[in-house]
């Protein structure tokens, strides 16, 4: 009997403290963001819109290696190799199906030269399906991202466009292999 | 005299006439008022804003949403037994706004005013049980039948404890009619010496009109949508702007049978009136908010051992203590 009493005081006040703790909530912030007025903040990190980056020289860093179509789950990208004079690769066409992409970020960390970036956008609505196919001049901007500073044909091993082997920042001279001496 | 009856009987007649048409739109107004009162209030309580695009403070939302629910194809399932699933909906919209009939909103406003206006109410809402069972009934589905079962029994259940909750305050008025009890508590109201019966009259009358924490009828985790989940476009509509009917009708009768009704003082009778019913309904709301869905053998059980022995208990002290004093 003392038991059953019990148990009903907990519960009723258990119940009414709840009403109470809920009702208390009026004065509470609101957790909402109202979007369109009052924009989030989002990360530099943060996976959004693809864009290709050049480097500190204003010259383009992708090399049209297809890394990052190979590590799309999505093949969403779609590249297309040349040649300019000196050897240099570039991409002739780099486009990008953002109807498809689903903002992953493989192709970011399958780029060797830190060519293809995401950026915090996400804001890509369009009313026509075709208008979410960026080409190689919506992608191309003309900064350097997030990676400052950073040149692939100045460290690579690469001979290239005026620079031989073994003229890159801190590479060794090849060795000559018709020699014994050490 | 006009066709054999007389001037004054007339204007009786007219002037309930316009009393009814006005209690009638004027609750259906208020039931799609609560719509967007409780979306709001909801999000109020869980930190968030709840609709606030359409008009101001989002409260045109509930009239797009009835735009789009007007032009939704009427749809009765082919497996469905049509003139039961048609009657359903209109069943429980009737019941309801015929109990606001009784309800006196202020000394003159009454639109019948009935010397057993409780019975009434209670006969009321007793009908409003068919509406649940037809519809579970007629829509030839598993979860609508069992919605609907568990909807029946918990309204018979739980209607006891709303009549004899209420006995107690009969016994105090010495009247069945709603006009006389309000009268009687001029004094005193009567959630003072009745505050058991207050307790039982709200939580039987939210089983009643099945809302949360006793919505086990229509428990979506359980039931998808319980005894209407075959009703789309209007015929949901009307099962819908029913439950607000129902907050509105069960806040009104607190407010009369517990509260004073329409007395008070300053202010003229029909505010204060609108005051204490709108206070209900956002208790109601509140309650949503802050409660949880008991089991359904819980909910009879506690129905069965805990209110109804506190409401004997309650009419048999109330009646002891009014013999003693005449």
């Amino acid at each position: 009997m003392k038991n059953a009493a019990q148990n009903a005081f907990s519960a009723t006040s258990s119940v009414l403290r709840t009403i109470g703790m809920t009702f208390m909530h009026s004065f509470r912030k609101r957790d909402t963001i109202l979007y369109p007025e009052e924009k989030p903040y989002l990360p530099p990190r943060y996976r959004g819109r693809i864009v290709l980056t050049r480097d500190p020289d204003g010259a383009e860093r992708c090399v049209a290696c297809n890394l990052c179509s190979v590590a799309c789950p999505v093949d969403c990208i779609s590249v297309v190799k040349t040649e300019d004079e000196t050897g240099r690769w570039y991409p002739e066409t780099f486009r990008i199906n953002f109807s498809r992409c689903i903002y992953c970020g493989y192709c970011e960390d399958a780029c060797p030269t830190y060519a293809i970036q995401l950026t915090p956008d996400f804001e890509m609505g369009e009313f026509d399906r075709q208008n979410m196919v960026y080409e190689k001049s919506d992608l191309l901007i003309s900064g350097v991202g997030k990676r400052p500073g950073y040149n692939f044909y100045r460290v690579a091993g690469m001979s290239v466009g005026g620079k031989d082997k073994g003229q890159a920042e801190n590479e060794a001279e090849p060795v000559d292999i018709k020699t014994l001496l050490p | 005299m006009i066709f054999g009856i007389s001037e004054h009987e007339i204007l009786s007649i007219v002037v309930t006439a316009i009393l009814t048409i006005v209690t009638l739109m004027g609750s259906v107004i208020m039931a799609a008022l609560m719509i967007p009162i409780e979306r709001r209030l909801l999000g109020l309580w869980q930190d968030r804003y709840g609709p606030n695009r359409v008009g101001p403070f989002g409260s045109l939302q509930v009239v797009a949403d009835m735009i789009k629910i007007f032009f939704k194809e009427d749809w009765i399932p082919p497996f469905a037994d049509k003139a039961v699933f048609v009657i359903a909906p209109a069943i429980i919209m009737f019941t309801t706004l015929m109990a606001f009939a009784v309800i006196p909103f202020t000394e003159s406003w009454t639109i019948a005013n009935l010397n057993v206006g409780i019975l009434f109410l209670l006969a009321m809402s007793s009908l409003g049980v068919y509406s649940v069972i037809f519809a579970g009934w007629s829509s030839d589905n598993k979860y609508a039948l069992l919605g609907s079962m568990r909807t029946a029994a918990q309204m018979i259940s739980y209607e006891v404890f709303m009549g004899l909750s209420l006995l107690g305050v009969v016994l105090l008025a010495g009247s069945f009619n709603l006009g006389d009890i309000v009268e009687s508590q001029r004094g005193m109201w009567n959630v003072i010496p009745q505050f058991p019966a207050f307790v039982i009259f709200f939580i039987a009358g939210c089983a009643e009109i099945h809302r949360a924490p006793f919505d086990l009828p229509e428990a979506e985790q359980e039931l998808t949508a319980g005894y209407h989940t075959e009703y789309s476009g209007m015929k949901f509509g009307m099962f819908f702007v029913g439950e607000y009917l129902g907050i509105v009708l069960i806040s009104c009768l607190v407010t009369t049978l517990f509260f004073g009704g329409w007395l008070g003082p300053w202010l003229p009778g029909f505010v204060w009136f609108f005051l204490k019913a709108f206070f209900f309904m956002c208790f109601f709301i509140l309650l949503r908010a802050a409660t949880v869905r008991p089991r359904y053998d819980q909910l009879m059980a506690f129905g069965w051992k805990v209110l109804l022995p506190i409401a004997l208990l309650n009419v048999a002290i109330t009646g002891a203590i009014v013999v003693a004093q005449s």
